[in-house]
C-alpha cells in the first residue's frame, strides 16, 4: 500500500515544523520527512524577525523596517501579517516557554561572544537577562569551558554600552568532571541534581552550585549563566538555582550543541505530534517523479531502496547551506532534490566577500519562491503547480546579518503550509 | 674587541632563525628582526616537505646531495619537527621510461636509498593511487612542520642569549662612511612581544655586521642599502586537504611541471604547486585556475582527490636567485641552490651579507655557510654545533609515552599534544591546572594555547603557527574566540577582543578558495555562529553611536517606550514546567 498524504514536507528544522503545523491547521492530513538532526542543536533558540535591515540597526521595531527591504526578500514576497501569523503559531506552540509576545518591540540579548543582539522571541529561560533591564548582573562562567570567559563577557557588555552594572566571575563547577567535559555533562548532572561532595557534605549538583555563586552576588539582582542549566528539566534546576540565590537566574544562549535549540526542538516535535503531524526521520529525500508539472511523489533512500512517498502537496524546507538543503560543487550550486533553480553567479570568486563579514552572496543563496512560495523556475513560473518551499533554502536574504533568520522561517513556513493545506 | 660583535640578522624565516641560533650559539651578539610573525614570508608558506633529495636528483645533483645530508641531520636535531613518511615517485602511463630510470639511478649517485616498487607494490602503501600507475620509485622524503621548526630555532638562539623581534619591519638601513652599521626598525606595538593597541615605535640598531635573510624581499633591503639583489620571486600555490588522503609523500615522476606532489601534513595532506615568477613578492594575484589545476592534474595521481574536501589555499613566493647574465626565462629552470652576496666583494659595501636562492630542507646548511662567513668578518673561528646539538623540543624524544593518565587527557589529543611540544611537553602541559580542550580539529589544550600566549603576546596568527589552533576542518569557526578567551585577563577585553578579529580574517582569507561543497556548508555555519549567535559583525561595542536601550523590549510588563526598567516578572521562581517534557 503506497504511503499517501495530503502534504508532504521534506525538512524538520523550524520552517518545516511551522510549514507541516499550518497545512494541518488547515485540515490536511501531512507528513513530514526528516533526515539527519535539525540544524536547531546549531542554533541559539532565539527568534530573530530583524535587526540589521540593509545593514543598519539594531533597530528596536522590525516591522518599521520592513518596507526598505527588497522586493524578492521572503519578507517582502510573505508580507508582514505572515511574519505575525508566524509568530502567533509559534507562540502557541512554544506556550509559556518563550517571551517577547507582549510587544512589537526587540529584545537585545546578551551572547556568548559578549554582546547583545535584536530578537523578537526568546526562551523564558534567556528573559532575566534582558540588556534595556536596568538590574545589576552578574555573569558567572567556568574554567574549564572554553567557548565563555564570563569576566570577559561582561567587559564586552560594558563596552557596548549597557544601562546597569556588569560582573563577571570564573568559577570552578563543583564536581570534579574531567577537564573537557562537555556542556551536556553540566547539563545532566543539574537534570538529575546528582549528589556530589561539596564543602565536606553531599549535596545536590543544584544547591552546590548555587554554594558556589552565592559568594560572588554581592548585592547583584540577576545571575546569567552559559545555557548548560539543565536539558528536559531547565525550568525545575533554574527555579531551584533561583530559590537558593534569591535572584533571578537567566542562560546566555550558546554554540553548538545549543540547549536552548534543542529545547525548541523538543518543542515543536511535540506540538506536530499534537496535531496528528506523521514523522519520518531518518532517512535522505533523493529523488522524485512528475507528472508533467505536478509533482507525484518525493523517493526516500531507505537502505538503498528508493519508497515513494505520494501527496497532493509539497513543501521543500530543507534548509541552506548549512543544512544541506542547497549543494554546491567547484562549478556550481543546486537544489540537489527537485534541482530548482538557484540563482548565482557563474564564477565561484564572486560568492564571496574578501571580508569575513562582509556581505556574502552565498549567505543569500537558495530558490526563487513567489508570493504563495511557490518554487520558481529561472524564467519566474512555478516549477511544479504543487511545490512550495520555506526557510533556509529559500534564497534572497543574508538571514545572518540581518539578524532575520527564524522569522523568515516562520513567515515563509507559515506561507507554504496554508497555501499547501488550502490546495488540498 | 672584548665585547661580542653585534651582528643584526633581518628575516625571521627558517633561514634568518638559522643563522640567528648558529650565531649565537658560536658566542655572538645576535638580533633578529621580522617584519610579521616568525616565518611569516616563505616559511609558513611551503607545503612542508622533507626532501630527501629524490626530487633533484635527475635536474641538480648538488642539491640533491645536500638535500639528503639535511634531511638525516633534521630527523636528528628537529624529530620533534618531522614525521618520517617516506616518498613515492610514481609513474603515469604516459610518464616516460627513461626519465624514470635516470631518476632511480640519480637517486643511487647521491646516496639517497631508493627502491622499485610494482605498482601492486606501491598500492599497498598507498591503497588510493590511479588504477593506472605503472610503477614507483620509494624514497626517505618526509614531512616537516616548518612553524615549529623555525620558532624552536628562534628559541634556541634566545636561550644563547639572542634578542628575537617579530613584527618590526626594516624602514632604513644605516650607511657611515660607506659602510652599512646597521637598521632602522618600526616596533609594530613597541619591541617584545607584540600586544595589540599597544602604540608602535621605531628604533635604531646599530651593528658590526648586518645579514640580509629576507628571501625574496632581500632586493628590497638591497635597495635601502643602495645595491641591487635581483631575486626572482616566483609565486606557488597550495591546496589544503581537510584529511590524509596519502600516508606516504606522493610526487609524480615527470621531468617538471604544475601541480605535482601531495604531502601528508598533521591532519591534512597539501597539494603543491605552479611556480610562475611575479614582479612584487606582497602583490600578486591568487586565482582560482591555480587551485583547479591542483585538484585536477594531482586526482590523475591520486583520484579520490576530486571529490575530497579542501579547506584553504594559500601561495608562498620562492626567492629564487640566479648570479647575472645567466638568462634563464622558465622559473623552472632557475636553480635551487643558495648564493651568499658579500656586499663589501660585490658592491664595495662593507657590513652586510645578502643570501638568497636556496631551499627549506638545507635552511640549516645554508645558515652554517653564512654563519662562517660572518665569523670569517670577525675572526672568529668558533666551529658549527647545529647540525649536532638538538632543537629545544628535541633534546629527549622518549617522551612519546601515553601521557593520558598522566595529564587527564584523553588519548589521542595527549599523544597529539606530546607530538607536537617534544620534549617540552612537561614543561608545557604540568600547569596543575585543568586543561581543557581548545581546539577540537587539531586536538589543541589550554596549555599549549598559553604556552603559546606567553611565547607570542596578544598575537593569535602566532598561538596558531606555534599550536595548529584554528587550523583544522573548520578553520576556526569553532575555536577562534576560544583562543582569545585565553588572552584574558593578561591582556585586557578590547585587546582581546581585537586579537580575535585580526585572527578570524586570516582565517577566512584562505579559506576562500575552497568555498564550495562541505567547505562552503562550514563557512555558512561559521559565519551563522559567529554573526548570528554571538552578533559579532552587529556588535554595538564596535559601533559609532550609543543603542538606545530604552527603546528595546525591557521584560514583560515593563513598557519598552518609556525608558523605566522595572523588575520583570519573566523568571518568577515557580518552578513551572515545560512544555512536552517527557
Amino acid at each position: 500500500m503506497p504511503i499517501r498524504d495530503d502534504v508532504l514536507v521534506v525538512g524538520g528544522g523550524l520552517a518545516g515544523s511551522i510549514a507541516a503545523l499550518s497545512a494541518a491547521e488547515a485540515g490536511a492530513s501531512v507528513r513530514l520527512v526528516s533526515y539527519k538532526k535539525s540544524t536547531l542543536r546549531f542554533a541559539s533558540g532565539l527568534i530573530d524577525v530583524l535587526g540589521y535591515p540593509n545593514g543598519d540597526g539594531p533597530v528596536s521595531n522590525p516591522y518599521d523596517a520592513l518596507s526598505s527591504l527588497p522586493d524578492d526578500h521572503p519578507y517582502s514576497l510573505a508580507g508582514e501579517q505572515a511574519i505575525r501569523d508566524g509568530l502567533d503559531l509559534f507562540d502557541e506552540v512554544t506556550a509559556d516557554s518563550y517571551r517577547g509576545s507582549h510587544t512589537d518591540a526587540n529584545a537585545l540579548v546578551p551572547t556568548y561572544g559578549g554582546t547583545v543582539k535584536p530578537t523578537a522571541r526568546y526562551p523564558e529561560a534567556s528573559a532575566a537577562g534582558l540588556a534595556s533591564d536596568a538590574r545589576s548582573m552578574l555573569v558567572v562562567g567556568f574554567r574549564s569551558l572554553t567557548d565563555f570567559d564570563a569576566r570577559l563577557v561582561s567587559e564586552h557588555l560594558e563596552a557596548a554600552g549597557v544601562p546597569f552594572e556588569v560582573r563577571g566571575a570564573e568559577l570552578s563547577f563543583p564536581e570534579e568532571f574531567r577537564a573537557d567535559a562537555k556542556v551536556t555533562r553540566f547539563a545532566n548532572a543539574l537534570d538529575r541534581d546528582e549528589e556530589i561532595r561539596f564543602a565536606g557534605r553531599s549535596v545536590g549538583a543544584r544547591e552546590a552550585l548555587a554554594e558556589t555563586v552565592k559568594p560572588r552576588l554581592k548585592g547583584v539582582e540577576r545571575v546569567g549563566f552559559p545555557s548548560l542549566l539543565g536539558d528536559e528539566h531547565a525550568d525545575e534546576v533554574r527555579a531551584d538555582l533561583e530559590s537558593h540565590l534569591g535572584v533571578d537566574v537567566f542562560e546566555i544562549p550558546m554554540g553548538p550543541p545549543s540547549f536552548p535549540g534543542l529545547r525548541l526542538e523538543d518543542a515543536l516535535f511535540a506540538a506536530l505530534d499534537d496535531a496528528g503531524v506523521r514523522m519520518s526521520t531518518g532517512n535522505p529525500v533523493v529523488d522524485y517523479e512528475a507528472d508533467g508539472d505536478e509533482l507525484q511523489a518525493v523517493h526516500v533512500d531507505q537502505k538503498r531502496r528508493k519508497v515513494p512517498y505520494h501527496a497532493d502537496e509539497f513543501v521543500l524546507a530543507a534548509g541552506g547551506l548549512v543544512g544541506k538543503g542547497i549543494d554546491s560543487n567547484r562549478s556550481r550550486v543546486r537544489e540537489p532534490i527537485f534541482e530548482s533553480y538557484v540563482p548565482h553567479p557563474s564564477d565561484r570568486y564572486d560568492w564571496f566577500d574578501t571580508d569575513a563579514f562582509g556581505d556574502h552572496p552565498f549567505a543569500r543563496f537558495g530558490v526563487v519562491v513567489d508570493d504563495e512560495m511557490r518554487v520558481l523556475d529561472r524564467n519566474d513560473a512555478p516549477q511544479f503547480a504543487n511545490l512550495r518551499a520555506a526557510g533556509a533554502v529559500v534564497g534572497g536574504a543574508d538571514g545572518a546579518a540581518e539578524k532575520s533568520s527564524s522569522g523568515i522561517s516562520l513567515a515563509t513556513g507559515v506561507v507554504a503550509g496554508r497555501e499547501a493545506g488550502a490546495s488540498i | 674587541m672584548t665585547d661580542t660583535p653585534h651582528v643584526v640578522v633581518v628575516g625571521g624565516g627558517s633561514t634568518g632563525c638559522g643563522i640567528a641560533r648558529d650565531l649565537a650559539m658560536r658566542g655572538l651578539d645576535v638580533t633578529l628582526v621580522e617584519r610579521g610573525n616568525l616565518t611569516h614570508g616563505t616559511t609558513g608558506r611551503m607545503h612542508g616537505l622533507l626532501h630527501s633529495g629524490g626530487r633533484y636528483a635527475v635536474s641538480d645533483q648538488a642539491s640533491a646531495r645536500e638535500c639528503i645530508e639535511e634531511n638525516r641531520v633534521l630527523r636528528d636535531i628537529a624529530a620533534h619537527c618531522v614525521e618520517m613518511t617516506g616518498g613515492l615517485f610514481v609513474q603515469k602511463p604516459d610518464d616516460p621510461d627513461d626519465y624514470f630510470d635516470e631518476k632511480l639511478e640519480g637517486c643511487r649517485e647521491c646516496g639517497i636509498p631508493a627502491e622499485v616498487l610494482t605498482a601492486e607494490e606501491a598500492r599497498e602503501i598507498e591503497p588510493y593511487l590511479a588504477k593506472d600507475i605503472k610503477r614507483a620509485i620509494k624514497v626517505p622524503d618526509g614531512a616537516i612542520d616548518p612553524f615549529r621548526l623555525c620558532v624552536a630555532n628562534a628559541a634556541s638562539a634566545q636561550e644563547y642569549g639572542a634578542r628575537i623581534e617579530p613584527h618590526a619591519e626594516v624602514v632604513d638601513v644605516l650607511l657611515e662612511d660607506g659602510e652599512v652599521v646597521g637598521i632602522e626598525v618600526e616596533h609594530a606595538s613597541g619591541p617584545g612581544k607584540r600586544v595589540h593597541r599597544t602604540p608602535g615605535s621605531t628604533e635604531k640598531i646599530r651593528a658590526d655586521y648586518v645579514v640580509n635573510a629576507t628571501g625574496a624581499w632581500a632586493g628590497q633591503i638591497g635597495e635601502m642599502a643602495g645595491v641591487e639583489v635581483a631575486v626572482r620571486p616566483s609565486k606557488g600555490v597550495m591546496t589544503i586537504m581537510n584529511t590524509r588522503q596519502v600516508d606516504t609523500v606522493v610526487n609524480r615522476c615527470r621531468p617538471k611541471g604544475d601541480a605535482d606532489i601531495v604531502v601528508p601534513h598533521e591532519t591534512t595532506c597539501i597539494l603543491g604547486t605552479t611556480d610562475e615568477e611575479v614582479e612584487d613578492p606582497d602583490d600578486y594575484p591568487e586565482e582560482q585556475w591555480e587551485v583547479d589545476l591542483m585538484i585536477d592534474t594531482l586526482s590523475e595521481l591520486v583520484p579520490i582527490l576530486k571529490e575530497a574536501r579542501t579547506i584553504r589555499s594559500f601561495w608562498g613566493v620562492r626567492p629564487l636567485y640566479e648570479p647575472p647574465g645567466t638568462g634563464t626565462t622558465d622559473p623552472t629552470d632557475i636553480t635551487r641552490d643558495f648564493f651568499l652576496l658579500d656586499h663589501e666583494e660585490r658592491d664595495d659595501l662593507p657590513g652586510m651579507t645578502s643570501i638568497v636562492g636556496g631551499k627549506f630542507t638545507t635552511y640549516r646548511m645554508m645558515a652554517e655557510k653564512i654563519s662562517d662567513h660572518v665569523c670569517e668578518q670577525f675572526g672568529i673561528d668558533t666551529a658549527c654545533r647545529t647540525a649536532d646539538e638538538p632543537l629545544p623540543g628535541s633534546e629527549d624524544f622518549s617522551v612519546l609515552r601515553d601521557y593520558m593518565d598522566e595529564f587527564g587527557l584523553r588519548s589521542p589529543i595527549g599523544r597529539r599534544s606530546v607530538q607536537r611540544l617534544g620534549s617540552r611537553a612537561d614543561e608545557v602541559l604540568k600547569t596543575g591546572e585543568p586543561n581543557p580542550v581548545v581546539c577540537e580539529c587539531e586536538a589543541v589544550t589550554r596549555a599549549e594555547i598559553r604556552d603559546a600566549i606567553e611565547q607570542s603576546g596578544s598575537d593569535l596568527n602566532a598561538v596558531r603557527i606555534r599550536t595548529r589552533a584554528s587550523m583544522g576542518n573548520c578553520q576556526g569557526g569553532f575555536c577562534c574566540h576560544r583562543m582569545a578567551n585565553e588572552l584574558y585577563p593578561q591582556y585586557d577585553e578590547p585587546t582581546a577582543r581585537e586579537a580575535l578579529d585580526e585572527l578570524f580574517q586570516e582565517r577566512w582569507k584562505g579559506e576562500v578558495h575552497a568555498l564550495w561543497g562541505e567547505q562552503l556548508s562550514q563557512a555558512m555555519l561559521n559565519y551563522a555562529l559567529h554573526a548570528t549567535t554571538m552578533n559579532r559583525d552587529g556588535d554595538p561595542a564596535a559601533m559609532d553611536g550609543a543603542v538606545d536601550f530604552a527603546a528595546f523590549d525591557g521584560g514583560v510588563g515593563v513598557d519598552a517606550s518609556d525608558g523605566e526598567t522595572g523588575r520583570s516578572d519573566a523568571t518568577a521562581a515557580d518552578g513551572g514546567t515545560r512544555r512536552g517534557e517527557r
